[in-house]
């Protein structure tokens, strides 16, 4: 099929998306990352079950379900932050750009997927040593100031910040502290950014400026975004997965899957029944 | 009867309160009434000589303590030295990557050697420092103090570091930075300021201490060269000079008391200071 720039999206697509790697030559999408077979545990303790799901690239993909559907541990397990529990452990295969994430050096990996997590976590340093820590960690050689101006305006913070950047991160709002920690995960331009519950401790303006970013990040770079909103993943996912006790009930098209879910339990969700 | 009883219970009310509120009173009157008392004695006797000469012998009127001064910072310099870099590495061990089981038993350990009478590290210095080299010095001494400075230190770096959230060091570890950078690019730099002041707070702790030092840097009518002669420290000359017979020498103790007591003091407000400057991290 010929890469379009806008391709539509059919069921066709979806039952592509969910299958395992090797099997989607003609999703008409290319994807940034495969996830096949995945089971994941805590200790003795089952979380997720089973997992097979693409992630396209320069798309906003949602997760939703319940509380504890393992929604963010499947997150977590995309850039290997789940290590930091001794007790988990993985199985199955997780590729990004068809490299087996779970081989590759950690740190190197978690550059390439930058995360932003459910409450705003600025470092106590200034706006701007937040933003340049990921660049200077890493060993960055070009310019610090631009590479910052340019993060702080990808993530519609620069206007805001521009002539306070030496002050504290705390003295911004919870929004702004938002935005800060999502220019501070753009900075060293990773293929896919990770948003877990990002608008979860915020007020609904800073949550919609937030939205509107993120439909504009996602000419940047591939975005997965965990959210217990289904009206959040409606208006700025473009594929959806439900999950449900940590198994993948539907995975679709986000207009798909809120207008006519295949699954009865899907159905039950997004209608408000349970959950 | 019911009002009888509640009289009762009033008064038993106010009678605790009463209680609670003398016995803070008096906490705090110990206090100043130490301070007032040296003040007053030390005061009057300290004078521009006392920080520029050498004590003079007996009999002989004036005379200062430049010596013990002196002795006392280089030995405190030295101690901190020691104990600092040990405590501090060590606090980062015990809050970062020791399991648990090890964790405790160094805590443990370290709480006993806070417990343990400074008399005792003086021995204890005496043996192993002074004896071999047979002779009093300033390492001696500052070796004494450094061991005391050192469970002071771990157990609060261990503390500042745990106390820093979890979601920052997820943020940083979720840039790519790996765990010994995480430590010290943010896990550090965040609990510094908790940190220092404790260090400083240890530091103001065994500046006071004469036990440890009687027996290893002993003392010195004289300038003190290098870190290998007897040196006199202002603690120690307190003591000597306290339980001497001499009304002259009664003076000089309370001055150096005073002189002390403005070093503990200095250090104190430093630590406050720290502690009020920087960027704090929110508690969560």
């Amino acid at each position: 099929m010929q890469a379009s720039a806008k391709p539509e999206f059919s069921v066709n697509i979806v039952t592509n998306l969910t299958t395992p790697a090797g099997r989607e030559t003609a999703a008409p999408l290319p994807m940034r990352m495969t996830i096949s077979k995945v089971n994941f545990f805590y200790g003795p303790k089952q979380i997720l079950f089973d997992i097979n799901m693409g992630i396209a690239d320069k798309r906003v993909t949602a997760l939703i379900g319940p509380s504890g559907c393992g929604k963010s541990t499947l997150l977590r397990t995309l850039n290997r932050m789940h290590e930091t529990v001794s007790t988990s452990r993985l199985e199955g295969e997780i590729l990004l750009d068809g490299q087996n994430i779970l081989a590759q050096d950690v740190t190197a990996l978690r550059r390439q997927i930058g995360m932003v997590f459910q409450r705003p976590n600025p470092f106590p340093k200034s706006i701007y040593d937040n933003v340049a820590y990921g660049p200077r960690i890493n060993g960055y050689k070009g310019s610090l100031a631009d590479t910052v101006e340019k993060s702080l305006r990808h993530a519609a913070l620069w206007e805001e910040v521009k002539d306070h950047l030496h002050k504290s991160a705390y003295e911004l709002s919870g929004g702004q502290q938002q935005r800060l920690c999502i220019a501070r995960a753009l900075a060293v331009e990773p293929e896919v950014l990770l948003m877990d519950e990002p608008c979860s401790a915020l007020d609904p303006i800073s949550t919609a400026k937030i939205e509107e970013l993120m439909v504009e990040l996602k000419n940047l770079t591939t975005i997965v975004i965990v959210t217990h909103n289904m009206q959040q993943a409606a208006r700025v996912s473009d594929f959806t997965a439900f999950l449900l006790t940590g198994q993948i009930i539907e995975f679709s098209p986000t207009p798909h899957l809120f207008t006519t879910p295949s699954d009865p339990r899907t159905e039950a969700y997004i209608t408000g029944r349970f959950g | 009867m019911i009002s009888g009883r509640l009289r009762w219970r009033k008064f038993v009310s106010n009678f605790m309160l009463a209680m609670t509120g003398v016995c803070a009173f008096v906490s705090v009157l110990v206090l100043f009434f130490i301070l007032g008392y040296l003040v007053f004695n030390g005061g009057t006797s300290i004078n521009w000589d006392f920080f520029t000469k050498l004590p003079k012998p007996v009999g002989e009127a004036g005379g200062g303590m430049a010596n013990a001064i002196v002795g006392s910072g280089k030995i405190l310099l030295l101690a901190s030295l020691m104990g600092v870099p040990v405590g501090f590495l060590g606090g980062v061990y015990l809050a970062e990557f020791s399991g648990k089981g090890m964790a405790s038993v160094v805590r443990y350990a370290a709480d006993l050697l806070n417990g343990v009478p400074s008399i005792v590290i003086g021995i204890f210095a005496y043996s192993l420092v002074v004896l071999p080299f047979k002779h009093f010095s300033a390492y001696a001494g500052a070796f004494a103090l450094g061991m005391m400075m050192i469970p002071i230190t771990l157990r609060s770096t261990e503390e500042f570091l745990k106390s820093v959230p979890r979601m920052l060091r997820e943020g940083a570890m979720a840039l790519g930075a790996s765990k010994w950078k995480t430590i010290v690019t943010v896990i550090v730099p965040a609990a510094y300021r908790g940190i220092m002041t404790a260090i400083l707070l240890a530091l103001a702790r065994v500046a006071g201490e004469t036990a440890p030092l009687l027996f290893t840097a002993f003392g010195n009518r004289f300038e003190s060269h290098g870190w290998s002669q007897p040196t006199a420290t202002l603690p120690v000359m307190i003591y000597t000079y306290a339980v001497s017979p001499y009304d002259d020498w009664h003076r000089q103790a309370w001055a150096a008391g005073l002189v002390l007591l403005g070093l503990v003091l200095i250090i104190n407000i430093m630590a406050r200071t720290i502690l009020s400057r920087g960027i704090a991290v929110p508690r969560s």
